[in-house]
Protein backbone atom coordinates (compact mmCIF):
# COMPACT_ATOMS: atom_id res chain seq x y z
CA UNK A 1 0.00 0.00 0.00
CA UNK A 2 1.32 3.34 -0.65
CA UNK A 3 1.72 5.66 1.83
CA UNK A 4 -0.26 8.70 -0.54
CA UNK A 5 -3.28 6.56 -1.40
CA UNK A 6 -3.93 4.80 1.71
CA UNK A 7 -3.93 8.63 3.16
CA UNK A 8 -6.53 9.96 0.91
CA UNK A 9 -8.36 7.20 1.62
CA UNK A 10 -8.14 7.84 5.70
CA UNK A 11 -11.79 9.84 5.51
CA UNK A 12 -13.67 6.67 4.35
CA UNK A 13 -11.77 4.04 6.03
CA UNK A 14 -11.54 5.97 9.29
CA UNK A 15 -14.82 7.38 10.13
CA UNK A 16 -16.97 5.66 7.44
CA UNK A 17 -17.51 9.12 5.75
CA UNK A 18 -19.54 8.84 2.04
CA UNK A 19 -20.81 11.22 0.12
CA UNK A 20 -24.27 12.45 -0.76
CA UNK A 21 -25.87 13.54 -3.76
CA UNK A 22 -27.35 16.82 -3.19
CA UNK A 23 -29.70 16.46 -5.72
CA UNK A 24 -31.15 13.24 -5.65
CA UNK A 25 -29.90 11.68 -2.17
CA UNK A 26 -28.03 8.90 -3.37
CA UNK A 27 -25.41 7.92 -0.87
CA UNK A 28 -22.10 6.95 -2.00
CA UNK A 29 -19.23 5.11 -0.38
CA UNK A 30 -16.29 6.35 -1.54
CA UNK A 31 -17.76 9.79 -2.87
CA UNK A 32 -18.00 9.72 -6.48
CA UNK A 33 -17.50 12.87 -8.85
CA UNK A 34 -21.10 12.30 -10.70
CA UNK A 35 -23.88 10.78 -9.41
CA UNK A 36 -25.31 8.08 -11.34
CA UNK A 37 -28.61 8.35 -10.68
CA UNK A 38 -29.59 11.80 -11.83
CA UNK A 39 -25.66 12.97 -13.03
CA UNK A 40 -25.56 15.89 -10.75
CA UNK A 41 -22.18 16.37 -9.91
CA UNK A 42 -22.14 17.80 -6.10
CA UNK A 43 -22.18 15.88 -2.83
CA UNK A 44 -21.96 16.40 0.73
CA UNK A 45 -20.49 14.42 3.14
CA UNK A 46 -22.09 11.93 5.45
CA UNK A 47 -21.09 9.16 8.22
CA UNK A 48 -22.58 5.96 7.05
CA UNK A 49 -24.79 4.14 9.43
CA UNK A 50 -22.41 1.83 11.83
CA UNK A 51 -25.21 -1.11 11.92
CA UNK A 52 -26.35 -3.63 9.39
CA UNK A 53 -26.87 -7.35 8.42
CA UNK A 54 -24.68 -9.76 6.47
CA UNK A 55 -26.20 -10.14 2.74
CA UNK A 56 -24.09 -12.75 1.44
CA UNK A 57 -20.87 -14.10 2.74
CA UNK A 58 -18.00 -16.92 2.17
CA UNK A 59 -14.87 -18.12 4.63
CA UNK A 60 -11.56 -17.12 2.66
CA UNK A 61 -9.50 -20.54 2.82
CA UNK A 62 -6.76 -19.42 0.41
CA UNK A 63 -5.59 -15.84 0.91
CA UNK A 64 -4.22 -12.67 -0.57
CA UNK A 65 -0.37 -12.17 0.33
CA UNK A 66 -0.87 -9.82 3.87
CA UNK A 67 -3.62 -11.93 4.90
CA UNK A 68 -2.36 -15.39 5.73
CA UNK A 69 -2.28 -14.74 9.97
CA UNK A 70 -5.98 -14.18 9.46
CA UNK A 71 -7.20 -17.24 7.72
CA UNK A 72 -9.74 -18.58 7.50
CA UNK A 73 -11.68 -15.27 7.46
CA UNK A 74 -14.97 -14.57 7.23
CA UNK A 75 -15.97 -12.17 4.05
CA UNK A 76 -19.51 -10.40 3.41
CA UNK A 77 -21.21 -8.18 1.90
CA UNK A 78 -22.90 -6.23 4.47
CA UNK A 79 -25.95 -3.90 4.11
CA UNK A 80 -25.69 -0.96 6.75
CA UNK A 81 -29.20 0.40 7.88
CA UNK A 82 -29.32 3.26 5.46
CA UNK A 83 -29.57 0.84 2.64
CA UNK A 84 -25.64 1.43 1.38
CA UNK A 85 -23.91 -2.44 0.76
CA UNK A 86 -19.85 -2.84 1.79
CA UNK A 87 -17.50 -5.74 1.36
CA UNK A 88 -15.92 -6.40 4.76
CA UNK A 89 -14.49 -8.86 6.92
CA UNK A 90 -16.83 -10.38 9.68
CA UNK A 91 -14.55 -10.44 13.34
CA UNK A 92 -14.61 -12.14 15.99
CA UNK A 93 -16.75 -14.83 13.76
CA UNK A 94 -15.99 -17.71 12.53
CA UNK A 95 -16.99 -19.37 9.04
CA UNK A 96 -19.33 -21.88 10.85
CA UNK A 97 -21.07 -18.62 12.97
CA UNK A 98 -22.06 -16.31 9.92
CA UNK A 99 -25.50 -16.16 7.94
CA UNK A 100 -27.36 -14.50 5.44
CA UNK A 101 -28.91 -11.83 7.92
CA UNK A 102 -26.44 -11.69 10.64
CA UNK A 103 -27.18 -8.77 12.68
CA UNK A 104 -23.21 -6.69 12.49
CA UNK A 105 -21.93 -3.80 13.82
CA UNK A 106 -19.27 -1.68 11.94
CA UNK A 107 -16.01 -1.37 13.88
CA UNK A 108 -12.75 0.50 13.15
CA UNK A 109 -10.63 -2.46 12.85
CA UNK A 110 -6.76 -3.53 11.61
CA UNK A 111 -6.56 -5.17 8.56
CA UNK A 112 -3.12 -6.20 7.66
CA UNK A 113 0.34 -5.32 7.96
CA UNK A 114 2.45 -4.61 4.66
CA UNK A 115 5.46 -4.62 2.88
CA UNK A 116 8.96 -5.28 4.64
CA UNK A 117 8.54 -2.74 7.51
CA UNK A 118 5.26 -3.85 8.58
CA UNK A 119 2.88 -0.34 7.89
CA UNK A 120 0.04 -1.21 9.50
CA UNK A 121 -3.29 -0.45 7.31
CA UNK A 122 -6.72 0.06 9.05
CA UNK A 123 -10.25 -0.09 8.35
CA UNK A 124 -13.14 -1.31 8.86
CA UNK A 125 -14.55 -4.53 9.82
CA UNK A 126 -18.06 -6.01 11.34
CA UNK A 127 -18.38 -7.83 14.13
CA UNK A 128 -21.72 -9.60 15.29
CA UNK A 129 -23.97 -7.26 17.36
CA UNK B 1 -21.40 -2.17 -42.71
CA UNK B 2 -19.74 -5.25 -44.23
CA UNK B 3 -20.75 -8.93 -43.14
CA UNK B 4 -18.04 -10.45 -41.40
CA UNK B 5 -16.54 -14.02 -41.55
CA UNK B 6 -14.15 -16.02 -39.47
CA UNK B 7 -11.43 -18.05 -42.06
CA UNK B 8 -9.14 -19.10 -39.66
CA UNK B 9 -8.80 -20.14 -36.16
CA UNK B 10 -5.76 -21.79 -34.23
CA UNK B 11 -4.92 -22.56 -30.32
CA UNK B 12 -1.31 -23.01 -29.00
CA UNK B 13 -1.19 -26.23 -26.51
CA UNK B 14 -2.72 -24.76 -23.53
CA UNK B 15 -1.37 -25.32 -19.88
CA UNK B 16 2.20 -25.12 -18.05
CA UNK B 17 4.33 -24.30 -20.15
CA UNK B 18 7.48 -22.78 -18.84
CA UNK B 19 9.61 -23.82 -21.79
CA UNK B 20 7.61 -21.41 -23.55
CA UNK B 21 7.48 -17.64 -23.62
CA UNK B 22 4.10 -15.50 -24.38
CA UNK B 23 5.35 -14.15 -27.42
CA UNK B 24 5.97 -18.01 -28.63
CA UNK B 25 2.63 -19.10 -27.65
CA UNK B 26 0.86 -16.06 -29.81
CA UNK B 27 3.01 -17.35 -32.39
CA UNK B 28 2.31 -20.93 -32.45
CA UNK B 29 -1.84 -20.37 -32.74
CA UNK B 30 -1.63 -17.81 -35.35
CA UNK B 31 0.54 -19.98 -37.33
CA UNK B 32 -2.09 -22.15 -37.04
CA UNK B 33 -5.30 -20.22 -37.95
CA UNK B 34 -3.10 -18.70 -41.04
CA UNK B 35 -2.77 -22.04 -42.48
CA UNK B 36 -6.13 -22.69 -42.56
CA UNK B 37 -6.35 -19.75 -45.25
CA UNK B 38 -4.60 -18.35 -47.81
CA UNK B 39 -3.86 -15.51 -45.70
CA UNK B 40 -0.05 -14.48 -45.99
CA UNK B 41 -0.53 -11.04 -45.10
CA UNK B 42 -2.71 -8.87 -41.95
CA UNK B 43 -3.53 -5.87 -42.14
CA UNK B 44 -4.71 -5.27 -38.90
CA UNK B 45 -3.64 -6.74 -35.58
CA UNK B 46 -5.76 -7.07 -32.16
CA UNK B 47 -4.26 -8.75 -29.45
CA UNK B 48 -6.47 -9.48 -26.23
CA UNK B 49 -4.33 -9.77 -22.67
CA UNK B 50 -5.23 -8.86 -19.54
CA UNK B 51 -1.89 -8.26 -17.43
CA UNK B 52 0.95 -8.90 -19.14
CA UNK B 53 2.71 -6.54 -17.15
CA UNK B 54 2.06 -7.99 -14.11
CA UNK B 55 2.05 -12.07 -14.86
CA UNK B 56 4.83 -11.67 -17.55
CA UNK B 57 6.51 -8.48 -16.91
CA UNK B 58 5.74 -7.13 -20.96
CA UNK B 59 3.54 -4.85 -21.76
CA UNK B 60 3.27 -2.98 -25.43
CA UNK B 61 2.32 -6.21 -26.27
CA UNK B 62 0.55 -5.47 -29.75
CA UNK B 63 4.06 -4.24 -30.94
CA UNK B 64 5.29 -7.43 -29.73
CA UNK B 65 3.49 -9.46 -31.79
CA UNK B 66 3.76 -8.21 -35.12
CA UNK B 67 7.11 -8.10 -34.50
CA UNK B 68 7.39 -11.92 -33.99
CA UNK B 69 5.00 -12.49 -36.34
CA UNK B 70 7.26 -10.95 -38.97
CA UNK B 71 4.41 -8.04 -39.73
CA UNK B 72 6.37 -5.45 -37.94
CA UNK B 73 5.10 -2.66 -39.74
CA UNK B 74 1.17 -3.53 -39.15
CA UNK B 75 -1.09 -1.66 -37.15
CA UNK B 76 -1.59 -3.08 -33.93
CA UNK B 77 -3.37 -2.29 -30.80
CA UNK B 78 -4.51 -4.51 -27.39
CA UNK B 79 -7.43 -4.53 -25.71
CA UNK B 80 -7.65 -5.01 -21.99
CA UNK B 81 -11.60 -5.82 -20.42
CA UNK B 82 -9.44 -7.84 -17.49
CA UNK B 83 -10.71 -11.68 -18.41
CA UNK B 84 -13.06 -10.51 -20.95
CA UNK B 85 -9.54 -9.10 -23.01
CA UNK B 86 -10.25 -11.43 -25.80
CA UNK B 87 -13.65 -11.14 -26.61
CA UNK B 88 -13.39 -7.49 -26.90
CA UNK B 89 -10.17 -7.60 -29.36
CA UNK B 90 -12.38 -9.67 -31.54
CA UNK B 91 -15.05 -6.81 -31.52
CA UNK B 92 -12.28 -4.58 -32.55
CA UNK B 93 -11.06 -6.38 -34.65
CA UNK B 94 -14.83 -7.44 -36.18
CA UNK B 95 -15.49 -3.35 -36.32
CA UNK B 96 -12.83 -2.32 -38.17
CA UNK B 97 -13.56 -5.15 -41.00
CA UNK B 98 -17.02 -4.23 -41.00
CA UNK B 99 -16.70 -0.76 -41.24
CA UNK B 100 -13.98 -1.20 -44.20
CA UNK B 101 -10.58 0.15 -42.31
CA UNK B 102 -8.81 -3.04 -43.20
CA UNK B 103 -9.46 -6.42 -45.30
CA UNK B 104 -7.98 -9.01 -43.28
CA UNK B 105 -7.35 -8.56 -39.37
CA UNK B 106 -6.13 -10.62 -37.05
CA UNK B 107 -7.08 -11.61 -33.38
CA UNK B 108 -4.58 -12.90 -31.20
CA UNK B 109 -6.07 -13.25 -27.69
CA UNK B 110 -2.54 -14.31 -24.68
CA UNK B 111 -1.64 -14.78 -20.66
CA UNK B 112 1.17 -16.66 -19.49
CA UNK B 113 0.07 -17.08 -15.85
CA UNK B 114 2.70 -19.98 -14.66
CA UNK B 115 5.51 -17.69 -14.86
CA UNK B 116 4.77 -16.08 -11.09
CA UNK B 117 4.11 -17.58 -8.11
CA UNK B 118 0.30 -18.17 -6.25
CA UNK B 119 0.56 -14.77 -4.07
CA UNK B 120 1.48 -12.70 -7.45
CA UNK B 121 -1.16 -14.33 -9.63
CA UNK B 122 -3.70 -13.87 -6.82
CA UNK B 123 -2.87 -10.20 -6.81
CA UNK B 124 -2.99 -10.45 -10.75
CA UNK B 125 -6.22 -11.36 -11.17
CA UNK B 126 -7.29 -9.07 -8.20
CA UNK B 127 -6.78 -6.32 -10.23
CA UNK B 128 -9.96 -6.93 -11.70
CA UNK B 129 -12.10 -6.04 -9.27
CA UNK B 130 -12.00 -3.23 -7.03
CA UNK B 131 -9.09 -3.15 -5.80
CA UNK B 132 -9.37 -0.78 -3.06
CA UNK B 133 -12.95 -1.40 -1.81
CA UNK B 134 -12.81 -5.32 -2.13
CA UNK B 135 -8.95 -6.43 -2.46
CA UNK B 136 -8.35 -4.18 0.36
CA UNK B 137 -10.24 -5.82 2.67
CA UNK B 138 -8.81 -9.55 2.21
CA UNK B 139 -11.47 -10.51 -1.15
CA UNK B 140 -10.34 -12.56 -3.86
CA UNK B 141 -11.98 -13.98 -7.07
CA UNK B 142 -12.89 -17.55 -5.25
CA UNK B 143 -14.56 -15.02 -2.29
CA UNK B 144 -16.76 -12.57 -4.54
CA UNK B 145 -18.14 -15.32 -6.49
CA UNK B 146 -18.12 -17.78 -3.43
CA UNK B 147 -20.34 -14.76 -1.85
CA UNK B 148 -22.25 -14.61 -5.30
CA UNK B 149 -23.26 -18.66 -4.96
CA UNK B 150 -24.30 -17.93 -1.27
CA UNK B 151 -26.91 -15.57 -2.12
CA UNK B 152 -28.22 -17.52 -5.09
CA UNK B 153 -28.25 -20.16 -2.74
CA UNK B 154 -29.99 -18.57 -0.42
CA UNK B 155 -32.74 -16.50 -2.74
CA UNK B 156 -33.21 -19.75 -5.08
CA UNK B 157 -32.17 -22.81 -3.13
CA UNK B 158 -29.56 -23.78 -5.87
CA UNK B 159 -27.56 -26.92 -4.13
CA UNK B 160 -24.03 -27.57 -3.08
CA UNK B 161 -24.83 -30.45 -6.37
CA UNK B 162 -26.10 -28.59 -8.72
CA UNK B 163 -22.44 -26.50 -8.76
CA UNK B 164 -20.62 -29.93 -8.75
CA UNK B 165 -22.53 -30.47 -11.73
CA UNK B 166 -21.34 -27.85 -13.74
CA UNK B 167 -17.86 -29.10 -12.72
CA UNK B 168 -18.42 -32.85 -13.44
CA UNK B 169 -19.71 -31.90 -16.91
CA UNK B 170 -17.49 -29.28 -18.45
CA UNK B 171 -14.86 -32.26 -17.59
CA UNK B 172 -16.76 -34.74 -19.49
CA UNK B 173 -16.58 -32.60 -22.38
CA UNK B 174 -12.67 -31.89 -21.64
CA UNK B 175 -12.19 -35.29 -22.07
CA UNK B 176 -13.42 -35.29 -25.62
CA UNK B 177 -10.84 -32.01 -26.84
CA UNK B 178 -7.43 -32.97 -27.53
CA UNK B 179 -6.31 -29.41 -26.71
CA UNK B 180 -7.71 -28.95 -23.20
CA UNK B 181 -5.45 -28.68 -20.13
CA UNK B 182 -6.93 -31.03 -17.58
CA UNK B 183 -8.47 -34.64 -19.04
CA UNK B 184 -9.51 -35.70 -16.33
CA UNK B 185 -12.95 -37.40 -15.60
CA UNK B 186 -14.01 -35.85 -12.23
CA UNK B 187 -17.05 -37.22 -10.14
CA UNK B 188 -19.68 -35.64 -7.57
CA UNK B 189 -17.43 -36.96 -4.94
CA UNK B 190 -13.95 -35.46 -5.96
CA UNK B 191 -15.53 -31.97 -6.45
CA UNK B 192 -17.29 -32.33 -3.01
CA UNK B 193 -14.54 -33.61 -1.22
CA UNK B 194 -11.41 -31.14 -2.74
CA UNK B 195 -10.54 -28.50 -0.76
CA UNK B 196 -12.71 -25.36 0.66
CA UNK B 197 -11.18 -21.97 -1.34
CA UNK B 198 -13.69 -19.86 -0.48
CA UNK B 199 -17.25 -21.31 0.44
CA UNK B 200 -18.85 -22.46 -0.44
CA UNK B 201 -16.91 -23.00 -3.72
CA UNK B 202 -14.13 -25.82 -3.44
CA UNK B 203 -10.77 -26.28 -5.38
CA UNK B 204 -12.93 -28.19 -8.33
CA UNK B 205 -15.43 -25.29 -8.66
CA UNK B 206 -12.41 -23.03 -10.18
CA UNK B 207 -11.10 -22.60 -12.96
CA UNK B 208 -7.55 -23.34 -13.22
CA UNK B 209 -4.08 -21.15 -14.29
CA UNK B 210 -2.97 -21.85 -17.68
CA UNK B 211 -0.71 -20.72 -20.01
CA UNK B 212 -1.99 -20.18 -23.65
CA UNK B 213 -3.32 -18.42 -26.70
CA UNK B 214 -5.68 -18.32 -29.12
CA UNK B 215 -6.38 -16.30 -32.94
CA UNK B 216 -9.00 -15.93 -35.84
CA UNK B 217 -8.82 -14.26 -38.70
CA UNK B 218 -11.27 -11.90 -39.90
CA UNK B 219 -12.13 -10.70 -43.60
CA UNK B 220 -15.47 -9.90 -45.17
CA UNK B 221 -17.77 -12.66 -46.06
CA UNK B 222 -17.60 -11.21 -49.63
CA UNK B 223 -13.83 -12.63 -49.49
CA UNK B 224 -13.87 -15.56 -47.42
CA UNK B 225 -14.87 -18.18 -49.96
CA UNK B 226 -11.46 -16.61 -52.26
CA UNK B 227 -9.23 -16.03 -48.99
CA UNK B 228 -10.19 -19.32 -47.11
CA UNK B 229 -9.80 -22.76 -47.54
CA UNK B 230 -12.94 -24.39 -45.09
CA UNK B 231 -16.76 -23.75 -44.77
CA UNK B 232 -17.34 -20.25 -44.19
CA UNK B 233 -18.48 -19.12 -40.66
CA UNK B 234 -20.17 -15.44 -40.30
CA UNK B 235 -20.36 -13.20 -37.70
CA UNK B 236 -24.30 -12.68 -36.71
CA UNK B 237 -24.72 -10.54 -33.70
CA UNK B 238 -22.30 -8.79 -30.65
CA UNK B 239 -23.46 -7.30 -27.79
CA UNK B 240 -20.78 -5.90 -24.88
CA UNK B 241 -22.02 -4.20 -21.65
CA UNK B 242 -20.55 -3.02 -18.82
CA UNK B 243 -21.83 -3.18 -14.78
CA UNK B 244 -20.26 -1.85 -11.54
CA UNK B 245 -16.86 -2.60 -10.53
CA UNK B 246 -17.50 -3.94 -7.09
CA UNK B 247 -19.82 -6.47 -6.64
CA UNK B 248 -21.13 -4.75 -3.67
CA UNK B 249 -22.90 -2.30 -5.83
CA UNK B 250 -25.01 -3.97 -7.37
CA UNK B 251 -28.69 -3.69 -6.97
CA UNK B 252 -28.78 -7.66 -7.22
CA UNK B 253 -25.91 -9.91 -6.41
CA UNK B 254 -27.44 -12.93 -8.35
CA UNK B 255 -28.08 -10.83 -11.76
CA UNK B 256 -25.16 -10.62 -14.06
CA UNK B 257 -26.82 -7.71 -15.61
CA UNK B 258 -23.79 -6.62 -18.04
CA UNK B 259 -24.42 -10.31 -19.74
CA UNK B 260 -28.41 -9.74 -19.75
CA UNK B 261 -27.69 -6.37 -22.00
CA UNK B 262 -24.87 -8.01 -24.03
CA UNK B 263 -27.05 -11.08 -24.59
CA UNK B 264 -29.75 -8.78 -25.74
CA UNK B 265 -27.98 -6.03 -28.08
CA UNK B 266 -26.05 -9.57 -29.85
CA UNK B 267 -29.93 -11.71 -30.09
CA UNK B 268 -30.93 -8.30 -31.70
CA UNK B 269 -28.37 -7.85 -34.11
CA UNK B 270 -27.90 -11.38 -34.89
CA UNK B 271 -32.49 -11.25 -34.99
CA UNK B 272 -32.02 -14.51 -32.70
CA UNK B 273 -33.56 -15.76 -29.20
CA UNK B 274 -32.04 -18.14 -27.44
CA UNK B 275 -34.45 -21.10 -28.57
CA UNK B 276 -32.09 -20.68 -31.95
CA UNK B 277 -29.10 -21.37 -30.11
CA UNK B 278 -27.33 -24.91 -31.43
CA UNK B 279 -24.08 -24.86 -28.50
CA UNK B 280 -22.89 -21.82 -26.66
CA UNK B 281 -19.39 -21.50 -24.86
CA UNK B 282 -19.55 -19.42 -21.23
CA UNK B 283 -17.27 -18.27 -19.33
CA UNK B 284 -17.49 -20.69 -16.31
CA UNK B 285 -14.54 -19.18 -14.50
CA UNK B 286 -16.08 -20.53 -11.19
CA UNK B 287 -19.20 -23.23 -11.54
CA UNK B 288 -21.35 -20.61 -10.02
CA UNK B 289 -20.73 -18.41 -12.84
CA UNK B 290 -22.15 -20.43 -15.57
CA UNK B 291 -25.70 -21.19 -13.67
CA UNK B 292 -25.96 -17.28 -12.84
CA UNK B 293 -24.81 -16.99 -16.97
CA UNK B 294 -27.32 -19.37 -18.38
CA UNK B 295 -29.95 -17.67 -16.30
CA UNK B 296 -28.86 -14.24 -18.27
CA UNK B 297 -28.56 -15.44 -21.51
CA UNK B 298 -32.42 -16.15 -21.03
CA UNK B 299 -31.51 -20.39 -21.67
CA UNK B 300 -33.40 -20.27 -17.83
CA UNK B 301 -35.72 -18.16 -15.67
CA UNK B 302 -34.15 -16.37 -13.18
CA UNK B 303 -33.06 -18.32 -10.45
CA UNK B 304 -33.38 -21.83 -12.46
CA UNK B 305 -29.89 -22.31 -13.76
CA UNK B 306 -28.93 -24.95 -11.04
CA UNK B 307 -31.94 -26.45 -12.21
CA UNK B 308 -31.07 -26.14 -15.94
CA UNK B 309 -27.87 -28.10 -15.30
CA UNK B 310 -29.30 -30.35 -13.11
CA UNK B 311 -31.95 -31.66 -15.75
CA UNK B 312 -28.50 -32.21 -17.96
CA UNK B 313 -29.88 -30.03 -20.97
CA UNK B 314 -26.38 -28.13 -20.97
CA UNK B 315 -24.91 -31.70 -21.53
CA UNK B 316 -23.36 -32.88 -24.32
CA UNK B 317 -26.48 -34.22 -26.64
CA UNK B 318 -29.17 -32.19 -24.32
CA UNK B 319 -31.54 -28.93 -25.43
CA UNK B 320 -28.30 -26.99 -25.45
CA UNK B 321 -25.16 -27.61 -24.96
CA UNK B 322 -23.01 -25.71 -22.99
CA UNK B 323 -18.94 -25.26 -23.06
CA UNK B 324 -18.41 -28.56 -25.42
CA UNK B 325 -15.03 -27.26 -25.29
CA UNK B 326 -14.71 -28.13 -21.44
CA UNK B 327 -14.72 -24.63 -20.77
CA UNK B 328 -13.04 -22.64 -18.71
CA UNK B 329 -12.86 -25.06 -16.02
CA UNK B 330 -11.22 -28.07 -18.07
CA UNK B 331 -9.69 -26.34 -21.37
CA UNK B 332 -8.29 -24.10 -19.48
CA UNK B 333 -8.69 -20.50 -18.57
CA UNK B 334 -5.44 -18.13 -19.67
CA UNK B 335 -7.59 -15.49 -19.29
CA UNK B 336 -7.18 -12.86 -22.30
CA UNK B 337 -6.83 -15.94 -24.78
CA UNK B 338 -10.33 -17.25 -23.02
CA UNK B 339 -13.05 -15.33 -25.29
CA UNK B 340 -10.48 -16.04 -28.11
CA UNK B 341 -10.43 -19.70 -27.54
CA UNK B 342 -13.97 -19.65 -27.08
CA UNK B 343 -15.04 -18.32 -30.72
CA UNK B 344 -12.63 -20.84 -31.88
CA UNK B 345 -15.02 -23.99 -30.72
CA UNK B 346 -17.65 -22.01 -32.29
CA UNK B 347 -15.89 -22.51 -35.72
CA UNK B 348 -14.79 -25.60 -35.17
CA UNK B 349 -18.27 -26.69 -34.26
CA UNK B 350 -20.04 -24.96 -36.73
CA UNK B 351 -17.52 -26.29 -39.74
CA UNK B 352 -18.22 -29.75 -38.12
CA UNK B 353 -14.16 -30.50 -37.40
CA UNK B 354 -15.00 -30.90 -33.58
CA UNK B 355 -14.82 -34.63 -33.91
CA UNK B 356 -15.71 -36.69 -30.87
CA UNK B 357 -17.50 -33.74 -28.99
CA UNK B 358 -18.75 -32.75 -32.49
CA UNK B 359 -22.89 -31.15 -31.70
CA UNK B 360 -25.18 -32.80 -34.97
CA UNK B 361 -25.14 -30.10 -37.10
CA UNK B 362 -25.45 -26.51 -35.29
CA UNK B 363 -26.31 -23.76 -37.08
CA UNK B 364 -25.73 -20.89 -34.42
CA UNK B 365 -23.31 -21.00 -31.89
CA UNK B 366 -23.14 -18.39 -28.87
CA UNK B 367 -19.66 -17.38 -26.95
CA UNK B 368 -19.93 -15.25 -23.72
CA UNK B 369 -16.85 -13.65 -22.13
CA UNK B 370 -16.71 -11.91 -19.29
CA UNK B 371 -14.80 -9.46 -16.88
CA UNK B 372 -14.29 -9.55 -13.08
CA UNK B 373 -17.48 -10.44 -11.37
CA UNK B 374 -19.33 -9.61 -14.46
CA UNK B 375 -17.84 -6.05 -14.53
CA UNK B 376 -17.86 -6.62 -18.45
CA UNK B 377 -19.52 -8.67 -21.06
CA UNK B 378 -19.28 -9.29 -24.07
CA UNK B 379 -21.29 -11.62 -26.53
CA UNK B 380 -20.76 -12.97 -29.60
CA UNK B 381 -23.19 -15.14 -31.78
CA UNK B 382 -21.63 -16.84 -34.85
CA UNK B 383 -23.55 -19.02 -37.92
CA UNK B 384 -23.15 -21.26 -40.92
CA UNK B 385 -22.65 -18.89 -43.37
Amino acid sequence: MQPQRYWREIPQRYRLEAGRCKRCGKVFMPVRGICDSCRSTEFEPVRLADRGKVHTYTAIRVPPAGFVAQTPYVLAVVELEDGVRLTMQVADCGPDEVRVGLPVRVEFRKINEVGKSGVICYGYKAVPA
Amino acid sequence: MREVAVIGVGMSKWGELWHQPLRDLACEAVLKALAQTKVDKVESIHVGCMTGGLFAGQEHLASVVADYLGFAGVPASRSESACASGGVAFKAAYAEVAAGICDVALVVGMEKMTDVGGDEATYALGTAADQEYECYNGATFPGLYGMMAVRHMHEFGTTRRQLSQVAVKNHANGLLNPEAQYHAKITFDEVESSALVADPLRLLDCSPITDGAAALVLCPLSTASKLGKKAGVKVLGLGHATDTIALHSRKDLCRLAAVETAAARAYKMAGVGPKDISLAEVHDCFTIAEIMVTEALGFAELGEGGKLVASGATAMGGRIPVNTSGGLKSKGHPVGATGVAQLVELVTQLRGEAGARQVKKPRVGLAQNMGGTGGSSIVSILGVA
